[in-house]
């Protein structure tokens, strides 16, 4: 009640002079209107810059098999065969803080077509999603192989920038639909990756073939994994038999020890049939935060798909890494972002506050007369202190008001002139109305003390 | 019980290390219902004495008795209550706020202590001061669209809104015309004939001092005779100087 009519005085005050009212507040206007524009266009571009700092792999995780020992001999990291591919499904599938995955095979050899030949850095046996997960999607022609493709271990690959400089003399190979060679499988080249550059430890990251991974584990691979190929295609898929006859030119299959079973005694003794496995898993988190929710998640899924029994001493038969040096560039970066932007609002709204407290003090002595005479007329010292507090608080929120729609205006301005990214910021605006009457506070404290104390005969003397 | 007594007061400003006394010892008594003029040269600490008896400074010594409080030792809070509650101001320069409509200058003094009161009835107030001082019909007039008069009569319904017992007129007419002069002069005699109100004009000149039924006289800090000898309303026997 008494608070409104001092507010309502303290308007009324204000307006007999609004172009001062006006000028005073200009400081708070633009100065949240700068935070507020800043803070938008801020998050905007740290949220750009976070992204691509995370296409950089910053918030890929990677599955690695466990080391397999016998007798006591340990065969060192990722020689267990216990990763499959439904490994990464069920990872997909049940781990919440993870955006996507991909199973990863692996090999190494010569690539060949026509009179060149190239030995790439990576050769990987993906699904579509790889592409995903490394934040990858953008090929410069043609187009990723699909699910299809791998269903059916297609013979098709996708290939990098550097290979297709060293082995096509930089001509996209898609149109022409050439083949090329990898340890004497052809494969029909579908896609070219855009170029990536060299990754944080200086690999080239454009030196790579993707190809379906069934494709890569059954008809390329080494032995072991022909071995699984072949028990996965006695036990049942035709596909696979009929992958393999197709493939191997010169067929290396040991010569069959037993009869082949007929189907009534295939059911009566079914054999166990192992998945194939795959080298890696490679998975993207959510964000950087959930990185740690993420290990967390898979570490139990493959536990429990494992039957991995800790209590009973088990010791996991996985790996998961991630990178680290990545995530803490991120964090450091954004980190930074954010200390800048406060800095910048900092200093534009003190600014601003010293412009209010500037014209409030000018004010104060203007209206010197009229404070005599409010004190002539019954103020007490506290009256004319929270009369002038409260205007200064009133021209700070009203000026904070006006600088929230000039920075959300300039904001959208600057995305629909400049296409800056931009992200509105309800923090931003909170923070600059708290901000501008804390500053309406602070610096009203000092003129409005100033008028408090002023002695009342000398107030009504004052020309 | 008189509405005012000051008893020996004496005022001393202290500039350095020099005491320069401005009021050396006065004593005085205002009844209630008076019209007095105080009167006085530059310098004679005519307006020391007003500032004293309106409360906006306190004396160095003595005492003065205000409707029966003793108001010398009140803290400035106390002192602004008082003024809100007990005393009127008319200033030579009329001292409206610019841009304010006639009606909120007289509302104003409301804000500091009526708080009690709705919007409304501190409107009502005031509409009915200023019809007491004739200006019903201008409520809405700045001070810039009234003429010296007009905004010298907007000023005393301001003094009058709280109802005090005393009113203090700092040279009223020092701004105006012969004319207007005249018109606000009789305005105050009205006020005090037919309401009752304690007027004090402080003034130099002495053909205005002649509106008044008591005119007493300052140089250098004391008050010169007894008061001038001018026929009183009964009960309030013009005794001035001594009691």
């Amino acid at each position: 009640m008494k608070i409104l009519r001092t507010v309502n005085t303290a308007l009324r005050a204000l307006r007999r002079n609004p172009m001062r009212a006006f000028l005073t507040t200009l400081g708070i206007v633009i100065g949240v209107g700068a935070v507020i524009a800043m803070m938008e266009i801020g998050e905007g571009s740290s949220a750009v810059l976070k992204k691509q700092i995370a296409s950089l792999g910053a918030n890929n995780l990677i599955v690695l098999p466990g080391a397999a020992a016998s007798t006591g001999v340990s065969f060192g990291g990722g020689t267990s065969t216990t990763l499959t591919p439904q490994d990464c499904v069920a990872i997909i599938r049940d781990c919440p803080a993870i955006r996507a995955g991909a199973p990863i095979v692996r090999v190494r050899g010569q690539v060949v077509y026509g009179n060149k030949n190239w030995v790439p850095n990576t050769i990987s046996g993906t699904t579509p999603e790889f592409l995903n997960v490394r934040d990858w999607t953008e090929l410069t022609d043609g187009e990723m192989f699909g699910d299809r493709d791998v269903a059916n271990a297609n013979r098709v690959c996708v290939v990098g920038q550097t290979i297709v400089r060293e082995l096509f003399g930089g001509i996209s190979p898609v149109k022409a639909r050439a083949q090329i060679r990898i340890q004497n499988v052809a494969f029909t080249v579908v896609g070219v990756l855009s170029s990536k550059g060299a990754n944080m430890m200086g690999m080239d990251q454009d030196d790579v073939i993707l190809a379906p991974w069934t494709t890569v584990k059954f008809r390329m691979s080494g032995t072991a994994a022909s071995a699984t190929a072949a028990s996965a295609a006695s036990a049942s898929s035709d596909t696979s038999s009929a992958v393999n006859s197709l493939s191997d030119l010169y067929p290396s299959k040991s010569v069959a020890l037993y009869p082949t079973p007929s189907a009534i005694q295939a059911a009566d003794t079914p054999v166990p049939v192992r998945f194939t496995n795959v080298d890696q898993v490679l998975v993207a988190a959510r964000s950087a935060p959930e990185i740690p929710t993420a290990i967390d998640q898979m570490t139990d899924l493959l536990r429990e798909r494992h039957r991995i029994n800790l209590a009973m001493g088990e010791v996991d038969d996985f790996n998961i890494r991630d990178m680290t040096e990545m995530t803490k560039m991120l964090s450091s970066t954004t980190t930074l972002m954010t200390n800048l932007l406060l800095g910048v609002a900092l200093i534009s709204l003190i600014v601003g506050g010293v412009g209010i407290m500037n014209i409030m003090l000018v004010s104060v002595t203007e209206r010197t007369r009229e404070i005599g005479l409010r004190m002539a007329v019954g103020a007490r010292s506290r009256d004319i202190m929270r009369q002038f507090l409260v205007e200064a608080v009133v021209l700070c929120l009203v000026g904070g008001a006006l600088g929230i729609a000039l920075g959300v205006g300039g904001s959208i301005l600057v995305t629909a002139l400049l296409h800056w990214p931009v992200q509105t910021s309800p923090t931003a605006i909170i923070l600059a109305v708290v901000v501008s009457a804390a500053v309406g506070i602070l610096f009203g404290f000092y003129p409005a003390w100033r008028a408090s104390r002023l002695d009342p005969i000398e107030a009504l003397r004052y020309e | 019980m008189a509405l005012i007594e000051l008893i020996d007061l004496y005022k001393t400003y202290y500039i350095g290390d020099i005491d320069v006394p401005v009021l050396k010892g006065i004593t005085l008594t205002i009844e209630h219902g008076e019209l007095v003029a105080l009167m006085g040269a530059s310098g004679s600490g005519k307006s020391t004495l007003m500032n004293i008896l309106g409360c906006l400074d306190r004396p160095t010594s003595g005492q003065y008795w205000l409707d029966g409080e003793e108001a010398s030792g009140l803290t400035g809070d106390q002192r602004a209550m008082v003024r809100n509650r007990k005393i009127g101001f008319v200033f030579q320069s009329f001292n409206l706020l610019a841009r304010t409509s006639a009606l909120e200058n007289v509302m104003m003094p409301l804000s500091y202590t009526a708080v009690h009161l709705s919007d409304r009835e501190a409107r009502d107030r005031a509409q009915k001061a200023l019809t007491l001082v004739g200006l019903s019909d201008r409520e809405h007039h700045h001070p810039s669209q009234l003429s010296g008069g007009q905004q010298q009569r907007v000023a005393i319904a301001r003094a009058l809104i709280n109802d005090p017992p005393l009113l203090f007129a700092d040279e009223p007419t020092g701004n105006l015309d012969s004319h207007t002069s005249e018109e606000v002069l009789q305005m105050f005699e009205k006020l005090n004939r037919e309401k009752g109100i304690t007027i004090i004009l402080v003034t130099h000149d002495a053909g205005i001092a002649q509106h008044a039924r008591r005119i007493i006289h300052i140089k250098d800090g004391l008050i010169e005779g007894p008061g001038q000898a001018v026929p009183a309303p009964a009960g309030a026997a013009g005794a001035g100087g001594k009691r």
